[in-house]
């Protein structure tokens, strides 16, 4: 059996300076080399804050983006990609795919590079 | 012409390829846009004082900028992984399109500053920032916010540029068209929140017309062959040559009806006529393309008895061929108390109450044509319910003149 684990927090609670960033760091390095030694980790990344979120949905056949997360409440996680694309707009173009994009909506978030990570 | 007119002309002409350019050679819009400010500082100093401006201005001030940008990139630590990606970019120099045309940079400027990743807010802060070149300050005065607010809105903006990777690349043919929409939208709005701007507030943000015309001129120079572009150009020109005869003393709006014609612009309804033939020629006319029309019915009528009525309704039929909302209708239903008695503007407007119940003119346009068919009593009672619209604070005194005339 396979699990997703997905963090949801305020962004206002947690680490907030630079300071508090790097003393929680070795936490976050921690956990993931436990799940490495227990040979358990099959992926995972850290993301930009909310506000680099872009949302891509696709009506009467037109796509529609939106500046910032969007999904209606009703709406649910029901699955993720991670893809390499060279910009924003190649990201879109790949979202607009989706096949869930005609009734749903396709959160885009770029992913935090970690140096030395 | 003195010195400083001219250095401000050359801010005017050169800002945005100025920004422009750097963006394209550095991929960087902050250091793009404090170089670009960098190099228009230096000048300021050098042409004031005694030079005057050099004959190639535009020169100067690339290499000037250029030089700052590497500067600053030298001193940053990461100058040495960007390094080859700088070069690639200064070699690759202008863009051209598939078919080998060169491609303008500010019209890659202004793609990016209208993207749709960004909020409809940030675009129009960008695009008065980067391409009009306006301080921070300027646009937070013009859009009557804080300085501090308009500051953080555009720094968001740009970290979300930079953080999401937003390109500032040029973008092919099939790419352009619906992005050029959000480009005039951006503009219209621009010239709207001007426009629709009244006494104190007005002086102020009369700015935002000169801008809004400067940039759709701006766009209709960079996409010729659109006719859109040229639409709004000159829909943008026709409505602002009435700018002075719009409001009176007091700051409260004059009906069309009332306008001194003889104070018209002009110069803008020739400017605005030749942009709506160069639409016309280029076609076909879409949604700005035909309300310019409408405003050149306006224009070039001597007096509002001797308006083209029955063309302007028809020019609304087409316009709603392209854009059916009950305010299109409601301003088709006017036209139509003109051109076939104010009984027919009124069973026009009969079905488009439930959908503009809440709103101001619906209910003062109605008053006005029970007005004109003698029934003041529904005019009292349909201006009153105009002013429960919540109408702006020189609509609520133009609404209460009316209702005075009426004597109510």
């Amino acid at each position: 059996m396979k699990y997703a684990l997905l963090l949801y927090s305020s962004e206002a609670a947690g680490p907030q300076t630079e300071e508090e960033m790097a003393e929680e760091m070795p936490k976050w390095f921690g956990f993931t080399e436990e799940l490495n030694q227990a040979g358990k980790n099959h992926g995972g990344e850290a993301l930009l804050p909310v506000a680099t979120a872009t949302t891509v949905q696709v009506r009467d056949g037109s796509r529609i983006t939106t500046d910032g997360p969007f999904a209606e409440t009703k709406e649910v996680l029901g699955g993720f990609y991670i893809i390499e694309a060279s910009d924003l707009d190649e990201a879109m173009a790949w979202a607009e795919k989706v096949p869930s994009a005609p009734y749903g909506s396709v959160e885009i978030r770029p992913i935090m590079e970690i140096p030395g990570a | 012409m003195t010195a400083n007119n001219s250095i401000d002309e050359v801010f005017r002409a050169e800002w945005s390829r100025l920004v422009a350019v750097l963006v394209r050679d550095f991929g960087d819009l902050e250091l793009a846009e404090d170089c670009a400010q960098d190099a228009f500082a230096q000048a300021n100093q050098k042409w004031g004082s005694s030079v005057g401006v050099p004959d190639k201005p535009a020169a100067w001030l690339t290499t000037t900028a250029r030089r700052k940008a590497l500067d600053t990139l030298r001193r940053s630590s990461t100058y040495k992984d960007k390094l080859a990606e700088i070069e690639v970019r200064a070699r690759r120099g202008p863009e051209r399109t598939a078919g080998g045309e060169l491609i303008d940079e500010r019209l890659t400027l202004l793609l990016g500053c209208c993207h749709p990743a960004l909020n409809l807010e940030a675009q129009v802060a960008l695009t008065l920032r980067l391409v009009a070149g306006l301080t921070t300050r300027q646009i937070a005065r013009a859009f009557l916010i804080e300085e501090d607010t308009m500051g953080k809105r555009i720094s968001r903006a740009k970290a979300k540029i930079r953080q999401a990777a937003i390109p500032f690349d040029p973008v092919d043919t099939e790419v352009l068209r619906y992005r050029l929409a959000a480009v005039q939208h951006v503009i219209y709005l621009i010239f709207n929140e001007g426009h629709s701007s009244h006494g104190d507030e007005a002086l102020v943000r009369g700015d935002l017309c000169d801008e809004a015309v400067w940039l759709a001129g701006l766009l209709a120079r960079l996409v010729p062959e659109d006719a859109e572009v040229h639409g709004l150009h000159s829909l943008i020109l026709l409505i602002d040559a009435r700018r002075s005869t719009r409001v009176d003393a007091e700051g409260l709006p004059i009906l069309l009806e009332d306008q001194d014609r003889c104070e018209w612009d002009r110069v803008k309804i020739e400017e605005g006529l030749s942009a709506l033939g160069r639409a016309i020629e280029k076609g076909p006319v879409g949604g700005f393309g035909l309300q310019a029309l409408l405003a050149s019915l306006h224009a070039t009528a001597r007096t509002f008895a001797a308006t083209d009525w029955a063309r302007i309704v028809s020019t609304y039929d087409l316009l709603l061929e392209v854009d059916d909302t009950p305010v299109v209708r409601l301003n088709r239903a006017i036209a139509l108390s003109y051109a076939e008695g104010p009984q027919a503007g009124l069973d026009a407007i009969e079905p488009l109450k439930d959908d503009l119940d809440g709103y101001v003119y619906l209910h003062s346009a109605t008053a006005e044509l029970l007005h004109r068919v003698g029934d003041d009593l529904g005019a009292i009672a349909s201006f009153e319910r105009s002013l429960e619209c919540a109408p702006s604070e020189a609509e609520r005194k133009f609404l209460e003149r009316r209702l005075n005339a009426l004597g109510a």
